[in-house]
């Protein structure tokens, strides 16, 4: 009876794998969508657009996951065929390196302006 | 002293920020992917509109000559525009059109042809737009030239025009 039982879990646990991983690459189809820009309606992403641009990317990004594509490969692929502004997380490269640094270097001015003004109260 | 050199920082900091803002209300607010290097024909598979049939890629850019691929669709109406000069470059024998026929309704696409005229050797089915995106394109109706190494080297975003139809021969020569 007790093997009975264990050998039904094991089998309840197979039979669900499949719904796992389709709620897997649902997930990550979705996060992609969610990242990349819709270039008709450029004010939303692929995810939120319904042009005919949007609903050929879901079915692209879709067919590439079935087939085994990781997430950086499908951006990488779709900064080849758009260029880098199709995805809203920007690489850091010579046309963004002030958009990534700017930040950093007010930060330090700023942390280097508290430690002067405190060493000086001291 | 200590003021002077405040308000100096304060001054570059406002023009940067100013000069800035202004180049980018100066720029296009709408983005177009350009052609920036020689990329490689994608590999895809289509059905030929005529024979009903699945064809490879490579099967269809086998020729050494040059390519164009139009993405078009009946119900596009700058297509209709632009359909003359495909007409008119049809007759070039140094280039072949290939029709990719972009989310359409097959009869309403073989309509158009019938009553317009067809200057593609050979049109072939993108039911959902899947193809288009390989080649990155984003809407239609557009154009790639396609050079003897099956790479593309030119695109054509929107309805091509008699300045296009110039250079393209320009380059097939």
């Amino acid at each position: 009876m007790k093997i009975l039982k264990i050998f039904l879990i094991i089998l309840l646990s197979m039979s669900f794998e499949p719904l796992k991983s389709e709620e897997n690459n649902n997930n990550l189809k979705n996060k992609i969508l969610k990242n990349t820009r819709c270039l008709i309606c450029q004010g939303q992403s692929v995810y939120d657009s319904e042009s005919d641009f949007a609903s050929s990317i879901k079915l692209f990004v879709d067919k590439k996951i079935n087939e085994g594509s990781s997430e950086e490969q499908i951006y990488e692929f779709l900064r080849e065929k758009y260029g880098d502004w199709i995805i809203y997380d920007p690489k850091l490269n010579k046309n963004t390196y002030i958009l990534w640094l700017l930040p950093l270097l007010l930060f330090f001015l700023g942390g280097a302006m508290i430690f002067k003004k405190l060493s000086n109260q001291k | 002293m200590r003021n002077k050199l405040n308000l100096f920082i304060l001054i570059i900091f406002l023009s940067f920020c100013f000069a800035i803002f202004y180049k980018g209300l100066n720029n296009s607010n709408t983005y177009t992917p350009k052609i920036t290097d020689k990329k490689n024909v994608p590999i895809f598979k289509a059905k030929d509109i005529d024979l009903n049939i699945f064809i490879d890629s490579e099967k269809i850019f086998e020729e050494n000559i040059f390519y164009i691929v139009n993405i078009w669709a009946s119900w596009c109406i700058p297509c209709k525009k632009e359909h003359p000069l495909l007409m008119e470059l049809s007759k070039n024998n140094s280039v072949k059109l290939i029709g990719l026929n972009y989310r359409d309704n097959i009869n309403n696409a073989q309509k158009f042809i019938s009553e317009f005229g067809n200057p593609y050797s050979r049109t072939l089915i993108d039911y959902d737009g899947t193809i288009a995106v390989e080649f990155g394109a984003y809407g239609v109706p557009e154009t790639f030239l396609i050079d003897k190494n099956k790479k593309i080297i030119e695109k054509f975003i929107g309805p091509i025009n008699q300045q296009i139809i110039e250079d393209i021969k320009s380059i097939i020569k």
